[in-house]
């Protein structure tokens, strides 16, 4: 056990042994391996090239030859300079040619690239990022100094970093999107729950790294454009927690989010929902109808559920709660971050009457790597919770004689939810579709949610950590 | 002085070769005005012929929202790979009836099926089918079972089951039903008992 809160304790930074050069330019961001030879680092030419456009490489003995589009080039093994254009370029090492395999050394990319390409070429190789056109995602930062305060970070183009946590700090990791400086690395802020936040870069990626004197939550919006970091809400905290969950993790490869809070982690110190209104942003969901959108109905429905709960009693968060998209990983990251007793994923259809319930098709045998869960079969542990939850929804469904299905479904996110969890699919009362967008009809039935979620929290008293021994881990496969 | 008789053939082989060129260029203009559509909607395999065998279909029933087995006499190939493609195209053209419980994208076929030791099938989507499917978590899912169902109840050994869509790997089929992952085939029988109890 000792040895997996180790494990976990790390952040995921990737490999620290291999090194990588991560390359972003317009038409694809990709990170390839870095060799070491004789104490110089090398790269394949032919990968760097190959997502960029039509390239061929043959050998000839000593000689390689490289077609890039019109452009021709010659290396040969063991010389520092090669033929570009029928002209010398300086390598700054020897070429090498292994198994028919021109390597470079990556500090002769900042001449060679440009002899290629028709696009300025940036190369920081301390960091190993190289930038060809002009592609960095700049972003600036502000504290919002409500209560509590708030870091914002306004980014050009969308992110999607990976995202750690460990007590007193969080981190954002980038590795696939061209997020570069724009001012000082270093900020300070006289906050006293988020004094700094720093940005360094090394390895192919670039990271943010926020101190917070309160455990800190990153939310996105504004389609991936804007993170805001700060405290996690008070309600879903502990006063302590002596034993506390093991954290939620999300998959390596790919790793869209991955969080992975070690050590103590809020614990829910009473009953709290997580709403997760489906699709969103550029995910439009079901066409309900000509005017009417699966994402904009279920976003309604969310907010009533939310209200309704909260009229009994039940602290309830929403977690999409603008027109944002969200990945399913993220959907799962978020949710396990705040650790509520109950995760609900609504859903809308225009086929179909009442409401339909679902919890998580998971496979029989789970592919589960010694202390390390699957995390496509994260919820495994708490399937039984989820269909005492679907139970007792169904029941205040029935109670109210509206007609309920309950099924299971391979649905993203409920595989990856370390809670309770349960999908609702609501379908229109009658035949207009229209009615699934009135706010009668939204109440009604969210008033009947609530009732099952009320009904489930009461009968099983004051909430459980819950966890199982432990929770799908960094490095958890697919 | 060339000869008449010359003359008067190098003027017919002129005539001639300038008539090809004017017929080349007419029928490569005709090529090129063949229309292409994005997605191809003609069948991608010949009609099989041989045995018939009796087999299961797992038809699926949106007003029930759930499967049926139903009976079809099809003409089966003895190659197993063969067999699993032509029982889900069988399946395929089951919901492309006009009368069809379960109505399914014009154009939508059965690109391959490949059976990979040990166990796992690979249902290979034409991009029709993915692309014009109704969204919806149950109309998706009913489709996604009716497919594995039908498979494992008709080709023994099959223990889990991948679905692509044009060869490759796709999040979801509509927006719901998740194709990132490998479905269990035991526990996609378990689903379709659940849904024919309710």
């Amino acid at each position: 056990m000792l040895a997996v809160l180790i494990i976990l304790s790390a952040r995921p930074a990737g490999s620290a042994d291999e090194k990588h050069l991560s390359v972003y330019s317009a038409s694809a961001n990709y990170s390839l391996p870095i060799a070491d030879r004789e104490g110089r680092e090398y790269i394949g030419l032919l990968e760097i090239l190959e997502p960029l456009g039509n390239v061929s490489a043959k050998s000839d003995g000593r000689r390689w030859r490289l077609r890039f589009g019109g452009i021709e080039a010659e290396f040969i093994q063991g010389r520092d300079r090669a033929k570009v254009r029928g002209r010398d370029v300086a390598l700054f090492g020897p070429f090498l040619l292994e198994s028919n395999h021109g390597l470079v050394p990556i500090v002769s990319l900042s001449s060679l690239l440009p002899r290629f390409l028709a696009t300025p070429v940036t190369f920081n190789e301390a960091s190993r990022r190289l930038f060809i056109g002009n592609i960095a995602n700049h972003y600036t930062v502000e504290l919002n100094p409500t209560n509590p305060s708030r870091l914002v970070f306004n980014f050009s183009a969308p992110v999607n970093p990976t995202i750690a946590t460990e007590p007193g700090r969080l981190y954002m990791i980038f590795r696939r999107e061209p997020v570069a400086l724009s001012g000082s690395p270093s900020l300070r802020f006289s906050d006293p729950s988020i004094p700094s936040a720093t940005y360094s870069e090394s390895n192919g990626q670039a990271e943010i790294d926020v101190k917070g004197t309160v455990p800190l939550i990153a939310s996105f919006s504004n389609e991936g454009r804007t993170i805001t970091v700060g405290p996690v809400p008070q309600a879903q905290l502990a006063p302590a927690a002596p034993a506390p969950q093991m954290p939620p993790t999300a998959p390596s490869n790919p790793p869209p989010v991955l969080s992975t809070a070690p050590a103590p982690t809020p614990v829910p110190h009473h009953f709290f929902a997580v709403i997760d209104a489906s699709h969103g942003g550029q995910d439009r969901g079901v066409a309900l109808s000509d005017s009417l959108q699966e994402k904009d109905v279920v976003l309604g429905f969310a907010r009533q559920l939310r209200q309704e709960l909260q009229k009994r009693g039940i602290s309830a968060l929403v977690l999409r709660d603008s027109d944002a998209t969200l990945t399913a990983d993220q959907r799962a990251i978020f949710a396990n971050t705040v650790h509520p007793v109950i995760y609900i994923a609504m859903h809308a259809a225009s086929d179909g009457h009442g409401v339909r319930l679902y919890t998580s098709l998971l496979p029989a045998a789970p592919d589960n790597n010694g202390p390390f869960i699957s995390w496509d079969a994260a919820q495994a542990a708490f399937l039984t919770s989820s269909q005492s939850a679907l139970d007792a929804i169904a029941a205040a469904l029935r109670q109210q004689q509206i007609p309920v299905r309950t099924l299971s479904a391979q649905l993203r996110p409920l595989n990856n939810i370390t809670a309770a969890a349960v999908a609702v699919e609501v379908a229109p009362p009658g035949t207009n579709v229209a009615e699934l967008a009135s706010p009668a009809y939204q109440q009604a039935l969210a008033g009947t949610l609530a009732n099952g979620i009320a009904a489930l929290r009461d009968r099983q008293g004051p909430p459980q950590s819950g966890a199982p021994a432990t929770t799908p881990a960094s490095g958890g496969q697919r | 002085m060339i000869p008449r008789q010359l003359l008067f053939a190098v003027v017919i082989l002129l005539i001639g070769a300038l008539g090809l060129f004017v017929y080349a260029l007419r029928m490569r203009g005709r090529v090129s005005q063949v229309p292409t559509t994005a997605e191809d909607l003609r069948p991608v395999a010949p009609p099989v012929a041989g045995a018939t065998e009796r087999v299961s279909l797992f038809i699926a029933w949106d007003d029930a929202g759930a499967l049926h087995p139903e009976p079809a006499t099809i003409p089966l190939p003895s190659n197993r790979q063969q067999r699993a493609e032509e029982l889900l195209r069988s399946l395929v053209r089951a919901y492309q009836d006009k009368n069809s419980p379960h109505p399914i994208p014009p154009g939508s076929d059965i690109r391959s099926v490949y059976l990979v030791d040990p166990g796992l099938a690979v249902i290979d989507l034409n991009a029709a089918f993915a692309n014009g499917h109704r969204s919806g978590v149950l109309e998706e899912e009913l489709t996604v079972t009716s497919l594995i169902q039908t498979l494992a109840a008709n080709v023994p050994g099959i223990l889990k089951v991948k679905i692509l869509v044009d060869g490759t790997e796709r999040d979801t089929l509509a927006g719901h039903a998740d194709l990132s992952t490998t479905y269990d085939v035991a526990a996609v029988s378990q689903l379709v008992t659940q849904m024919q109890a309710q």
